[in-house]
């Protein structure tokens, strides 16, 4: 009787022994869907991350990601026989797709630039001003979507995985993790590299610095020189291309299609994220990882449940519960960890220039 | 202290504003203003709250464009299009609210909107701090270019907020009300640092209402007034009731008679108190007073020393770690603020705009927000709203609030008025303590003559004062009895009548002990 | 009486002429999306929807009864949302709320289902679909006060969750055996009496007398007066005495309570039973009859009636003119979208004193972050 069992026996602390050696033994296999669960989590996030740390407070991330998921996919349908769907280089990449890509992106920045203009020129509530963007978005892709299947359509596709060779994956320790990072579509490697890239810009370049000054005190960056408006609105178009990168991926990367609120609540998740990783690029990211594993132990538990007592206690649970669980999760830590984490001083409060006159 | 006299050839200015006009609807902030500053000068502008030194400053830095009126640099017009134009041109502002981030350090507060670039994207961090190291050593302080500006002192963020405008070779620095959160001793240590300044050939331009100090550091005074310039002057030929006049337009008595006070039974009587601040760390250590019946109380020190956690472990706003209030023989320690109040405590709070009145109600329902529950203004769940209208207008006259209406949003009315709006609630209450924090920070003289006066009869009446302030004057004009907080203690209690005003300035800079660390180092 | 006049317009144009502009922005939107997809400019099409939308709205008798039926749930969702606003809270779970009031109240129903006199279990059940979604809005409320986390986003996971335990509930316990799909039973007796036509039933009444209630509660009492007061600055509540984390626990009870009516009285009053994958638009509805009333009772009971009456109408107008229901959801979000944006319609029409947009009268963004103190 080795170690590991005894402890599994205890009777009711030994289901958390097991839960955890379960967790543990899953891992591998699920890091990649955790993975590309996160992708439109972490894009949120990072969307999220760039409109408040300008001071920005961005609610209609939900909305601008449905956007440019109908975007891409409706845009893949129609440039479909214009275009052709020639694959090219990788990633399955057509310029159908491609160029569905590039409008899906446009269409979240024009989205994001409604929010911007409402929030910095007309210094409406920001919450209220992304609510409205949320109604809006919901309503024209439910509208759009049900007119445009009534025709029928075919959708251009979706990008595919890069497939790294058989040597690099079977790879004792690091093959999962090349599995994970880089047996993956473009757009989950463009996230990764766009974490980095945004983490180091935001702490050590002058953008970055002139940046947070403008969200933490913009009085301060105006008197030296500092344009403050321009500023929070270049970063709250930034943040709609990122987001629009999130819903893209929706219907252009892990799917081929669109359905009305395919969103599902992932970009207020991504708000959440971006709070627990205390508006860092990087602690968005984990978080979004951290949010995006109880999709991953939910599927798991459902096509391969634990052995013994935690399975049949996990088999008892209806299968809404799973479904529940990002969800819940989300409450448990974000009242968990809301009181430590603290936002840029001057988020949600609109600014008016001392020198308008 | 001023510099020597300048030789006879009077140099020609560095800075000139000819004529200057600003409008803004309803008052006219600027009126032809004429101000000249030779180089190496420091020439104070002088005036009340209101007067339009701000805006003529904002002028000068870009911030807002004159309706009519012209600047020139070394005699050659400029036009300035907003704060980086001026700043480009030698012009630095150190504003009376510091432009400072608190979450960046020191260095990147510095750097901020002139980096120091290694390369088109990336900040140099080195150089950057190294420069400053350097600057800093060349007006005598020594400075930590990493340290977060939050968590400095008053008095060094002042000095980084002048080491911003000198980074950017600043040759004219504009200093709005530098004063107003120093110290006695830190005061002396920023004159000292801007006769250096002006020695070596900057211009600097001191805005300020203390009349002491202007005469002390000035070369010459300009003085302000409804935004027209009345007077200049040069301080060896003038004195304060002389700027006094001049500031306000007539003969004013800048001390209120005080008269005697006799004190009853003790009403407050603190114990041992101690109070944990937001960071769960000690910002009261172990206080202990008493205030008696008719008598006023009055609490010196630099803000940040446990004034705020005091008053609010007072007023019920914050729970007290150890010790005992009482008032009178009632054991009030722990109490909730709504029971405390309507044991006769009253609280005009500091912070007017964010504590004591909210601003998008009206002007009536402010009258009663610390006893809209009781009767008359309330029967049960159910409001009054004839009797709370009633004692909004007899207030109102009372006090001689300034208002259309009793319906107006509080928001509308002038700072002055607001103050009026609560000291008129609180004060007409039946009150055995009253608790005053800052009551005239910020307001206008005719104003401050009012609250002082009507702190007075309070007094007289027999209501206990508490009086906390920033203002040394206030507390040595007003106080029976003076202690000083520094550091979460109480390191004295005077008498009024045996206070000097040196020696309590010395208290609220050192407390007491002997300085550990050397002249000029960082306190963080 | 001209002046009486003037200033009745300066209160209602600014939605008045929202609608307006609204409206052309749909007529665009129809026209443009007619175009891109069908290849075809049809300047008629927005006439016939509109035309089709207002008949179905209040176009006859029927249509009118649709319109009340339809608006009771918005009067009730909107002044859940609107409480909630007053004390600085935004309430975007009216959905969970909603759903979870329906849960229980139909749960609790069906066990009345035969039980003479019907009111009782009618009673009963309305209590206890009030209670559930009061209890629904206790927890976003609660743990705001306790750890400040935000509502917006809680409310919004809960949400999510109240979808998933309907579904749990209708396909295991409730579901009637044998049945195709997971449905519960019906209510039978305890079913909200109809008042007038076919489906009328009387909860119009009920949410009317609701308005009222909340209407005296918050202005006429001292309970409304500090809700008022935590909502626009909760310092100063906590210095004049008040404790701003029982309002907002109060508050988002409250407003949960009146969200669970809201469902409870659909259950009861129109769909008599409820299925696993019961939907409903009563959420964001809520929050946009909230904001186009400017959280004021009256103004939530006449944005009911108008977005009921879009939603009566857009089946009739989906059917008669081909234009899919959402589309009442872009109308009512740029009807929104010009009262925020108040400026842009005074410019368009040359106003000059018309009354405050939604961005003078309603600032509620704090931000996430820190404990709400006691």
């Amino acid at each position: 009787m080795d170690i590991v069992s005894v402890l599994y026996e205890i009777p009711i602390i030994g289901l958390v022994f097991q839960l955890i050696g379960y967790l543990i033994t899953i891992f591998p296999t699920i890091a990649p869907i955790v993975m590309q669960a996160a992708v439109p989590i972490a894009f949120a996030a990072l969307c999220g991350v760039m409109c408040e740390r300008a001071g920005v407070v961005n609610i209609g991330i939900e909305g601008t990601m449905l956007v440019a998921a109908f975007v891409g996919w409706a845009a893949g349908v129609y440039l479909l026989p214009v275009l052709g769907s020639q694959p090219a280089l990788a990633f399955g990449v057509t310029p159908s797709l491609l160029v569905a890509l590039g409008l899906a992106v446009l269409s979240g920045m024009v989205v994001a630039l409604v929010h911007a203009w409402l929030s910095i020129s007309v210094r409406a509530d920001q919450i209220i001003s992304g609510t409205i963007i949320n109604i809006a978005a919901f309503g024209i892709t439910g509208y759009l979507n049900a007119l445009i299947s009534r025709t029928s359509p075919t959708s251009a596709g979706r990008f595919t995985s890069f497939t790294p060779p058989e040597w690099l994956t079977s790879l004792p320790l690091v093959g999962w993790l090349v599995n994970t990072l880089i047996a993956q579509g473009p757009m989950v490697i463009s996230l990764l590299v766009i974490v980095v890239v945004f983490q180091i810009m935001l702490f050590r370049s002058r953008w970055g610095l002139r940046v947070r000054a403008v969200g933490e005190h913009p009085r301060a960056a105006e008197t030296v020189g500092i344009d403050v408006i321009r500023v929070r609105y270049r970063n709250v178009l930034i943040g709609g291309a990122l987001a629009a990168l999130g819903g893209a991926y929706l219907s252009m990367e892990l799917s081929q299609s669109f359905q009305t609120g395919m969103t599902v609540g992932r970009g207020f998740i991504g708000l959440a994220a971006m709070i627990v990783g205390r508006w860092t690029p990087l602690g968005a990211f984990g978080a979004a990882l951290l949010f995006a594993s109880s999709v991953g132990i939910g599927q798991s538990i459902r096509i391969a449940p634990p052995p013994g007592d935690l399975g049949s206690l996990l088999g008892a649970l209806p299968g809404q519960f799973f479904d529940a669980l990002p969800y819940l999760i989300t409450i448990v830590i974000l009242a968990g960890v809301i009181g430590r984490s603290i936002p840029p001083a001057a988020d949600g409060q609109p600014y008016e220039r001392e020198s308008a006159t | 202290m001023a510099l020597p006299e300048a030789p006879e050839v009077v140099k020609a200015p560095a800075l000139e504003m000819r004529g200057i006009t600003k409008r803004y609807p309803g008052v006219v902030a600027n009126d032809g203003v004429d101000l000249d500053v030779r180089p190496g000068e420091i020439h104070a502008l002088l005036g009340e709250n209101g007067a339009g030194k701000t805006t003529l400053m904002n002028v000068l830095y870009g911030l807002a464009k004159p309706d009519a009126g012209e600047i020139l640099l070394d005699g050659a017009p400029i036009e300035l299009s907003g704060p980086a134009d001026a700043i480009a041109q030698g012009i630095s502002m150190v504003h009376q609210h510091f432009m400072l981030v608190p979450v960046l350090s020191v260095a990147e507060n510095i750097v901020l909107g002139d980096e120091t670039m290694a390369n088109p994207i990336f900040l140099d961090r080195k150089e950057a701090d190294r420069r400053i190291v350097e600057l800093g050593r060349r007006f005598g302080f020594e400075v930590d270019p990493a340290v977060k500006v939050g968590s400095l002192s008053v008095g060094w963020q002042q000095r980084v907020e002048i080491l911003k405008a000198l980074y950017r070779e600043a040759r004219i620095l504009v200093l709005d009300e530098p004063t107003a959160v120093l110290t006695p001793q830190e005061t002396e240590e920023i004159f000292a640092v801007l006769r250096r300044l002006a020695g070596a050939g900057h211009s600097i331009i001191f805005i300020s209402h203390k009349l002491y100090e202007v005469l002390e550091i000035a070369d010459r005074i300009t003085v302000i007034r409804r935004g027209r310039v009345v007077g200049q002057r040069v301080p060896s030929e003038t004195n304060e009731d002389d700027l006094a006049e001049l500031m306000v337009g007539r003969e004013v008595s800048l001390v209120v008679d005080r008269g005697e006070s006799h004190p009853g039974e003790p009403v407050l009587r603190v114990e041992g108190l101690r109070v944990n601040d937001d960071r769960r760390q000690e910002a009261l250590r172990g206080v202990d007073f008493e205030i008696r019946a008719g008598e006023i109380f009055g609490i010196a020190g630099v803000a940040g020393n446990g004034q705020d956690e005091l008053v609010e472990a007072l007023t019920g706003l914050r729970k007290a770690a150890a010790g005992r209030v009482k008032l009178g023989e009632t054991d009030i320690t722990g109490w909730r603020t709504r029971d405390i109040y309507d044991e006769g405590v009253g609280y005009v709070p500091a912070d007017r705009h964010r504590f004591g009145l909210v601003l998008s109600q009206t002007l009536a329902d402010g009258l009663v927000l610390t006893s809209y529950h009781r009767a008359p203004f309330a029967r049960g769940i159910q409001r009054n709203a004839a009797a709370i209208d009633e004692a909004a207008q007899n207030l109102i006259g009372q006090y001689d609030i300034r208002t259309p209406s009793a319906d107006v949003k509080a928001g509308t009315l002038s700072g002055g008025n607001q103050q009026k709006v609560i000291v008129a609630r609180e004060f007409s209450r039946e009150l055995r303590l009253l608790v005053l924090d800052q009551p005239t920070r910020g307001l206008d003289v005719g104003s401050i003559e009012f609250i002082h006066r009507q702190a007075i009869a309070a007094r007289d009446a027999g209501t206990a004062i508490l009086l906390v302030s920033a203002e040394l004057d206030e507390v040595l004009e007003l106080s029976d009895r003076i202690a000083v907080m520094y550091r979460g203690r109480l390191v004295a209690t005077i008498d009024a009548r045996e206070a000097n005003k040196n020696e309590v300035g010395l208290l609220m800079a050192t407390g007491g002990e002997a300085r550990a660390e050397g002249e000029g180092a960082l306190t963080a | 009486m001209r002046a009486r006049l003037r200033r009745l317009w300066t209160v209602i144009a600014l939605p008045v002429l929202s609608i307006v502009l609204a409206a052309l922005v749909g007529a665009v939107v129809m026209i443009f999306s007619e175009f891109l997809v069908r290849g075809q400019i049809s300047i008629l099409l927005p006439v016939n929807a509109y035309v089709a939308l207002i008949s179905g709205s209040i176009g006859s008798p029927n249509a009118i009864i649709n319109t009340l039926v339809n608006a009771t749930p918005l009067i009730l969702g909107g002044l859940a949302v609107g409480l909630a606003f007053k004390a600085g809270l935004f309430n975007i779970g009216a959905q969970g709320q909603f759903l979870m009031g329906a849960l229980v109240s139909v749960a609790v129903a069906t066990q009345f289902r035969t039980f003479e006199p019907g009111f009782i279990g009618l009673l009963v059940a309305l209590a206890a679909g009030t209670l559930a979604g009061a209890a629904y809005g206790f927890i976003p409320g609660v743990l705001k006060a306790v750890s400040g986390a935000h509502e917006v986003v809680t409310t919004i996971m809960l949400n999510f969750i109240a979808i998933s335990i309907v579904a749990a509930a209708v396909s295991t316990v409730l579901d009637v055996p044998g049945s195709p799909s997971p449905i519960t039973l019906d209510v039978g007796t305890a079913a909200l009496p109809v008042l007038i036509g076919r489906n009328g039933h009387i909860g119009i009444l009920i949410a009317l007398a609701m308005a009222a209630v909340i209407s005296w509660l918050l202005f006429k009492t001292t309970w409304g007066y500090e809700l008022r007061t935590a909502g626009a600055n909760p310092e100063a509540a906590r210095y004049a005495g008040m404790s701003p984390r029982s309002i907002i626990v109060a508050a988002m009870s409250m407003a949960g309570g009146l969200a669970g009516m809201a469902g409870a009285i659909e259950v009861l009053g129109v769909t008599h039973h409820m299925t696993s994958s019961y939907g409903t638009t009563v959420g964001f509805d809520s929050i946009a009859v909230a904001l186009l009333g400017r959280t004021n009772p009256l103004g939530i009971v006449l944005a009911a009636l108008l977005f009921g009456g879009m939603r009566a109408g857009a089946v009739a107008m989906q059917i008669n003119a081909g234009v899919p229901a959402e589309l009442v959801g872009v109308l009512q979000a740029t009807i929104l979208f010009f009262i925020v944006a108040s400026s842009v319609v005074r410019r368009i029409f040359r106003l000059r004193a018309v009354g405050p947009g939604l961005d003078e009268a309603t600032t509620i963004t704090r931000t996430y972050g820190g404990e709400v103190k006691a």
